[in-house]
């Protein structure tokens, strides 16, 4: 009697499976990707960082540069190149695994879509770059990182020193128009929350501009990015051809200001 | 064929062994110590980084024969190490082991001292201060590294701290140089009847040099220092033995272009990464572990060189 109720369940509930998609798991994603790292978290974090997108897919165009292993769990080197896709409107950085997966979001406006900088990792994990084409599609790209770890629950190196406050804010940069690159390094704690007793203090945004206000580019910062952010932009080049101001704030409200001088003249 | 007991057995043996190959005892390092001078020899270590073959044994070890017993400079990477370094001296020296000095901090050059923590085990100040703050986060790193190898190793600090230029154990009288550069301190060690330099990691041949605590311009100091002492041979830290002065050219070749290399990396406007892809001399490129250490050293080193390209504009 047992056996045939429970078949007679069976045959009431196929129907109701089988009208959907064959991969689509419940409280998954749009789109099921088929993913090469095999973490189990890209559909989570498709939905939770990009919003559920019905467009996205692997894309070999989509380079994601870094050494396979983190020698410094603090400062892990990344490039992300997508420069062979064209319209890029957004490029969003994220880890599988880390207390805090969002690592930044780049809007390359009048840049190309390339951008070097360093995050902080708490374990191996691959790090993917979504890239966002205007037309809304996302693409899709990635590199696995090994890590010793404990990037992100350590404090700040720069409470060891006094004079942090002083440096809190202060920009060093340079811009190399014939090669159409500019690079900024801006003094700030990076404080994840995550270490004991130490709130989260984070630059949240960066960005770029003319004299003339004319927005150039954008960085929406996390908690990942690394103490002390070091970022690496490209234009075309010849696109460079007057000082850039770069601006942003904390979310303490202090705010960044600097002009990055035309030539690259030093001093 | 015909399914009996035996066919079973087998075919269910084969199934379950052959995927566990990794899981195979191996864990032996065959030390095999190689007279280099008289009264003095060596076991060198791979050229290579960490893995799980090599089991960390990427390191030179040397031994002087006193009168009081053997004198044993760096004591290994692993527990394992210096328990087979124990057995392989005292076999050949029946007084066993009389002293250990270590050159400096680094995981591969002293975790085998708790193997020797009922002898006195020799070291700079500076090194022993080292030592107890990274030890256990080296360790970490090493059992993350070499797995199994590393089994009931303890990180222990040297226990005996030199104070003068001068260590005789058992009659035998060795130089004690304080140095630095490849880490806050590197003790270099002459032995004086031999006249054969005990570098640590000042040197290195054939295996690039590493570089998480480096300071370039005191360590190609150090070099030179080491170089006009004129040593009849060199025990670098890692690679073979060298009777030509090779290890010390070498190494500060190799520095002198790394210094240059991130120098213009910066100067160009490149990010790690880039810089990490820059391409090497072909005797830079042919070193051991590359290109993984000169991307480790872009990490330990560039942040100073970019700071220094990158002028403060507020």
């Amino acid at each position: 009697m047992q056996k045939t109720l429970f078949a007679a369940f069976l045959i009431a509930a196929t129907p109701v499976f089988a009208a959907d998609k064959p991969n689509r798991i419940i409280d998954g994603p749009k789109v099921v990707i088929d993913d090469p790292y095999k973490t189990g978290m890209l559909g989570y974090l498709q939905k939770e960082i990009l919003g559920d997108p019905e467009q996205i897919a692997l894309d070999p165009r989509v380079k994601v540069l870094a050494p396979h292993s983190a020698e410094d769990s603090f400062h892990v080197p990344i490039t992300i190149d997508a420069r062979e896709i064209g319209d890029v409107e957004r490029i969003a950085l994220f880890v599988d695994y880390g207390p805090i997966p969002h690592i930044l979001d780049y809007y390359p406006g009048e840049a190309e879509p390339w951008l070097s900088f360093r995050f902080k990792i708490d374990q191996a994990t691959p790090v993917r770059a979504a890239v966002q084409t205007k037309d809304g599609a996302w693409h899709l790209g990635g590199a696995a990182i090994d890590a010793a770890g404990g990037g992100c629950a350590a404090p700040a190196a720069a409470y060891a020193s006094d004079d942090w406050e002083e440096r809190l804010g202060k920009v060093r940069a340079r811009m190399w128009p014939n090669s159409g690159r500019v690079r900024v390094i801006v003094d700030h704690p990076m404080d994840t929350g995550l270490a004991d007793g130490i709130p989260v203090f984070t630059i949240q945004a960066l960005d770029f501009k003319g004299l003339d206000g004319k927005k150039m580019a954008r960085i929406e910062l996390h908690e990942p990015v690394n103490e002390d952010p070091t970022f690496s932009l490209r234009f075309a080049q010849g696109a460079l051809k007057a000082p850039m101001q770069v601006s942003g704030r904390d979310n303490n409200g202090n705010e960044i200001e600097a002009t990055i001088p035309y030539n690259g003249a030093i001093r | 064929m015909t399914l009996t007991r035996r066919t079973v057995l087998a075919t269910g043996l084969a199934a379950t062994a052959a995927p566990r190959a990794w899981a195979k005892p191996r864990l032996e390092y065959g030390l095999k110590p190689v007279q280099v001078a008289d009264g003095l020899w060596m076991l060198e270590g791979s050229t290579e980084y960490f893995n799980f073959e090599n089991g960390g044994n990427i390191v030179n070890v040397a031994f002087a024969e006193t009168d009081a017993g053997a004198v044993i400079f760096d004591s290994g990477p692993s527990r394992r190490y210096a328990e087979e370094l124990r057995k392989v001296v005292t076999e050949m020296m029946p007084r066993g082991v009389a002293a250990v000095v270590n050159s400096h901090h680094h995981p591969d050059h002293f975790l085998g001292n708790q193997v020797f923590s009922d002898k006195p085990i020799h070291a700079l100040e500076e090194t022993k201060k080292q030592v107890v703050l990274h030890g256990d986060s080296y360790a970490d790193n090493m059992y993350r590294l070499i797995g199994d190898w590393m089994r009931g190793t303890e990180p222990v600090p040297p226990n005996t701290m030199l104070t003068s230029n001068d260590l005789t154990i058992g009659g035998r009288s060795f130089s004690t140089v304080p140095l630095g550069g490849h880490t806050q301190a590197d003790l270099m060690i002459l032995d004086r009847a031999t006249g054969t330099a005990l570098t640590g990691d000042l040197a290195f041949l054939d295996r690039t040099p590493t570089t998480p605590d480096a300071d370039l311009p005191r360590w190609r100091e150090s070099l030179d220092y080491i170089a006009s002492l004129d040593p009849k041979g060199i025990v670098p830290g890692h690679g073979s033995f060298d009777t030509e002065g090779r290890s010390l050219v070498q190494t500060r070749a190799y520095l002198d272009w790394l210094d240059g290399a991130l120098t213009d990396a910066a100067e160009e406007g490149l990010d790690m990464v880039e810089a990490m892809q820059i391409e090497m001399p072909d005797e830079f490129a042919a070193l051991g572990a590359q290109p993984h250490e000169f991307e480790r050293s872009i990490s330990h080193l560039f942040g100073d060189y970019e700071k220094a390209a990158l002028p403060e504009v507020n």
